[in-house]
C-alpha cells in the first residue's frame, strides 16, 4: 500500500491540482461553498498521503525530515479548518518535488552519458571454442573475447589476432580512430569502428581504465567540501529546531496559523541542494570536455590558485631540438643542401638529426676524407668539393668570409637561443640553420589565458640546464624558471611557495613527479589514462591535452562562484521569508511553500548553467 | 568483511540520504564508518560482516524505506 501510493505520486499531484481548480471555480464562479470545501479536503487528504508515509519512514529511523514538518503543518491547517491552505501546500510540495526530479536529472545528464558508455556485454570464447554473448560481469582476466565492428571493447586487453581501428574518445577524449594490430592494447569502453579483433582480457570491470574513470567521477560528484559537511550537520539539527520553535510560538501565542507557517518556511530545501547541484553540473561539464575534477574541495582550491608550476621543459616545449630558422646565401642552394645532408647523415650528433629532418628526402652523395673537428663540426669532401659543417668557430678556422648580412643573421639567431649550423662549400657560406627546442604550438596562448583567469605566477621547474630554461621562460613570459632541479628539489620548492601562503597547482605527467603532484594544493596530471597520474592527482587532463588547462581553471572558478550564488540565494530566501512572517501580514503557508519550492528550482536552474559553460575567446 | 555497492533508483531529495544513511547504519553487522550514501550517483557503499548480515537483508532495509534497489555487487574488502 505504502509503495503503491509513493509510486503514484505524479498522478496524485495531477488529481489534487484538478480538485483545487474545481474548488476555486465552484467557490468564486458558482458560489457553491460546499463543493469547494469538499474538493479541497479530498485534495489535501490525497496530497498528504505520500508525505505522511515519507515522514513516518523518516521518523522510524530517527530523522526529522522536511516531510515531518509539512505533515504537521497540514494537520495544523486541518485543525483550524483552513482546507485551502492545506490543499495548496501539499500540492506545491509534491509538484515542487516533481520539478526538482526533472531538473536534477538534467544536471546529472553529463555524467550519466559517461557512465552509460560502459560496456554491458561481451562475446566470450567458451570451452567448445565458440563465441557466446555473456554479461560483461562474467568476463574474467585471461578470457578470450571477440570484438566485432561497431561493438564496444568490453575490457582492457591485448589483441591476439585481427586488426581494426578504434575510437578511443571515451578514454582519451580524442576522436581520431587509432589503428590496432596484434599485441596492441585496447581499452574498455572504446569502440571498434572497423575490422574484427580477438583479445585477451587483462583487466576487467572496475579495474579497467574506464571503470576507474567512472568511479572517480562518481566519487567526485558526491564528494563534499568542508562547507557542505557543515551544512549537512547544520540541517540535521536545523529541521528539529524549526519544529521546536514552531511549537514554542504556538505555546506562547496560541496562534496555530503562525506556528504552521513557521513550519513550512523553515524547510531548508535550497540550502541542502544548492551546493551539490553546482558540483555535479560543474564536474559533468568537465567530464564532457576531457577534464576530470575530483570533487568540490578540489574545485574550491583550484578556483583560488595563485601559482601554477610546470614540471619540465618538455611540458611546454616539443622536447627535441628542431630547425627553427634557415637562411641561404648565394647560388646553388640545392646542391649545398645535398652536401649538407650527405655529411650530416654520417653523424649521430643531435643537431645533425634535426638538420636531416628539416631537409627531408634528398639525393645523397658519397662522403670522403671526413674530419671531425672537436668543438667545431665536420669537414669532408663530397663530389670533389670541400664541405665544412659546424659553428662559427669552424668557419673562422676554414677562413670562410662572413658577409654583413650573415653576421647580423648569426647574431639574431644566437639571441633567440638557437644552436647554429653553418654550411660552407669550398670556403663560401651557403646555409645557416638555427636549431632549438621549440615551444609547443598554442602553449603561449594557453599561458596568457591562465594569466587572464587570475593566475599570478607561472613557474617552470625543470631538470634541464638553466640556460635552456631561461630561454623558454623569456619566450613564454613565465614569472620564474628554475633549472637543474631533481624531483625532490621540485617538491621542496612547492613547499616553500606554500609556506609563503600561496595556493600552488603543479602540472605534471606523474611519471616521477608523484611527490610534487601529491604535495601541491592542486595536482594536475597530464595523463593519457595512466593510473598513477589519475590516482595521485586532483585534476586530470585527459589525453595530456595542455590546451584544456584554461577550460579546467575557468570551469573551476565558474563552479565555485555558482556554489556561492546558490548559498546566497538559499540563505536570502529563508531570511526574507522569516522576516516577513513577523513584519508583514501577507505571509501565509501557501506563499511560504511557493517561495520555498521556487528557490529550490532557482538554484537547480542556476547550477544547470554550468553544463553549458565554455571559456570565452 | 565484505564490501557492497548498491545501486538505487534515482535519488532526488537530499533528506532521502539521511534516511537511508540512518537506516543502514542502524543494521547490526554493518561497519558504520564505511557507509556512504552517494546522492548524485544514487549509490550506497558500505562494508559489512557476512557472518552477521547478508546483502539481501541490507537491501531489504532500504526497500522498506521506499527506495528501489536496482543492482548490488559484493566484493571482498
Amino acid at each position: 500500500m505504502q509503495r503503491f501510493i509513493l509510486s503514484k505520486k505524479n498522478q496524485i499531484t495531477l488529481i489534487s491540482a484538478t480538485l483545487i481548480v474545481v474548488a476555486f471555480i465552484s467557490h468564486f464562479g458558482l458560489g457553491n461553498i460546499d463543493i469547494s470545501i469538499w474538493s479541497l479536503i479530498i485534495a489535501s487528504l490525497l496530497g498528504v498521503a505520500p508525505i505522511v508515509i515519507q515522514a513516518y519512514q523518516a521518523l522510524k529511523v530517527k530523522v526529522v525530515s522536511i516531510d515531518v514538518l509539512v505533515t504537521i503543518a497540514v494537520l495544523g491547517a486541518f485543525i483550524i479548518k483552513n482546507y485551502e491552505e492545506s490543499a495548496i501546500v501539499t500540492f506545491l510540495f509534491l509538484f515542487g518535488a516533481y520539478l526538482e526530479q526533472r531538473t536534477l536529472n538534467q544536471t546529472r545528464s553529463a555524467i550519466k552519458e559517461l557512465t552509460e558508455m560502459a560496456p554491458e556485454s561481451a562475446l566470450k570464447q567458451m570451452e567448445n571454442g565458440e563465441f557466446e554473448e555473456v554479461e560483461v560481469d562474467e568476463v574474467d582476466v585471461g578470457d578470450i573475447l571477440l570484438v566485432k565492428t561497431g561493438a564496444k571493447v568490453p575490457v582492457d586487453g591485448t589483441v591476439i589476432t585481427g586488426e581494426g581501428h578504434i575510437n578511443e574518445a571515451s578514454i582519451t577524449g580524442e576522436s581520431v580512430p587509432v589503428g590496432k594490430t596484434k599485441d596492441s592494447k585496447v581499452y574498455a569502453g572504446t569502440i571498434l569502428e572497423n575490422g574484427t579483433l580477438q583479445i585477451v582480457a587483462d583487466r576487467v570491470g572496475e579495474d579497467t581504465t574506464f571503470g576507474k574513470i567512472i568511479e572517480l567521477v562518481e566519487e567526485a560528484q558526491d564528494s563534499k567540501s568542508e562547507a557542505e559537511r557543515f551544512i549537512d550537520r547544520f540541517s540535521k539539527y536545523y529541521t528539529p529546531a524549526v519544529l521546536i520553535i514552531a511549537f514554542i510560538v504556538w505555546l506562547v501565542s496560541r496562534d496555530i496559523e503562525l506556528a504552521i507557517t513557521i513550519l513550512v518556511l523553515g524547510c531548508p530545501g535550497a540550502l541542502v541542494i544548492g551546493v551539490p547541484v553546482s558540483n555535479v553540473a560543474g564536474i559533468g561539464n568537465g567530464a564532457r570536455n576531457g577534464v576530470l575534477l575530483k570533487g568540490s574541495e578540489v574545485i574550491q582550491f583550484f578556483s583560488k590558485v595563485d601559482t601554477m608550476a610546470f614540471d619540465k621543459t618538455g611540458t611546454l616545449t616539443v622536447g627535441n631540438p628542431t630547425v627553427a630558422e634557415t637562411e641561404y646565401y648565394g647560388e646553388n642552394i640545392n646542391e649545398a643542401l645535398g652536401y649538407l645532408a650527405s655529411v650530416e647523415s654520417e653523424s649521430d650528433h643531435p643537431l645533425a638529426k634535426a638538420v636531416l629532418e628539416e631537409i627531408g628526402n634528398i639525393e645523397l652523395s658519397p662522403v670522403e676524407n671526413t674530419d671531425v673537428v672537436k668543438g667545431g663540426g665536420i669537414v669532408a669532401t663530397v663530389n670533389g668539393h670541400r664541405i665544412a659543417v659546424g659553428n662559427v668557430k669552424l668557419m673562422e678556422q676554414e677562413n670562410v668570409e662572413l658577409s654583413e648580412k650573415a653576421c647580423s643573421d648569426i647574431k639574431r639567431l644566437e639571441e633567440k637561443g638557437n644552436s647554429l649550423v653553418l654550411t660552407a662549400v669550398d670556403g663560401e657560406l651557403k646555409i645557416l640553420m638555427g636549431v632549438r627546442d621549440q615551444v609547443r604550438k598554442g602553449v603561449k596562448e594557453v599561458l596568457q589565458k591562465l594569466k587572464a583567469l587570475g593566475v599570478k605566477n607561472l613557474v617552470l621547474l625543470s631538470g634541464d640546464n638553466q640556460g635552456t630554461v631561461d630561454l623558454v621562460a623569456r619566450e613564454l613570459g613565465l614569472t620564474e624558471a628554475h633549472g637543474h632541479m631533481l624531483p625532490e628539489d621540485k617538491s621542496a620548492y612547492i613547499e616553500k611557495l606554500q609556506a609563503q601562503g600561496q595556493i600552488v597547482a603543479f602540472v605534471g605527467d606523474g611519471v616521477n613527479d608523484s611527490p610534487s603532484l601529491a604535495l601541491a594544493d592542486i595536482g594536475i596530471a597530464m595523463g593519457s589514462g595512466t593510473d598513477v597520474a589519475i590516482e595521485t592527482s586532483d585534476v586530470v587532463l585527459m589525453n595530456s591535452d595542455f590546451n584544456r588547462l584554461p577550460h579546467a581553471l575557468g570551469l573551476a572558478k565558474a563552479t565555485a562562484s555558482n556554489m556561492r550564488q546558490n548559498i546566497i540565494i538559499a540563505v536570502g530566501v529563508v531570511i526574507v521569508l522569516l522576516a516577513s512572517v513577523f513584519l508583514s501580514d501577507w505571509m501565509n503557508m501557501s506563499i511560504g511553500m511557493l517561495a520555498h519550492e521556487a528557490s529550490i528550482l532557482v538554484v537547480i536552474l542556476n547550477g544547470m548553467r554550468l553544463l553549458r559553460y565554455s571559456l570565452r575567446k | 568483511m565484505q564490501k557492497a555497492t548498491i545501486q538505487l533508483e534515482t535519488l532526488t531529495c537530499p533528506s532521502c540520504m539521511q534516511k537511508i544513511d540512518s537506516a543502514v547504519k542502524g543494521l547490526d553487522g554493518v561497519d558504520k564508518d564505511s557507509v556512504k550514501v552517494m546522492f548524485n550517483s544514487s549509490k550506497v557503499k558500505l562494508n559489512f560482516e557476512p557472518e552477521k548480515i547478508s546483502v539481501e537483508e541490507i537491501e531489504k532495509a532500504i526497500t522498506k524505506l521506499g527506495y528501489e534497489v536496482k543492482k548490488s555487487t559484493v566484493k571482498e574488502a
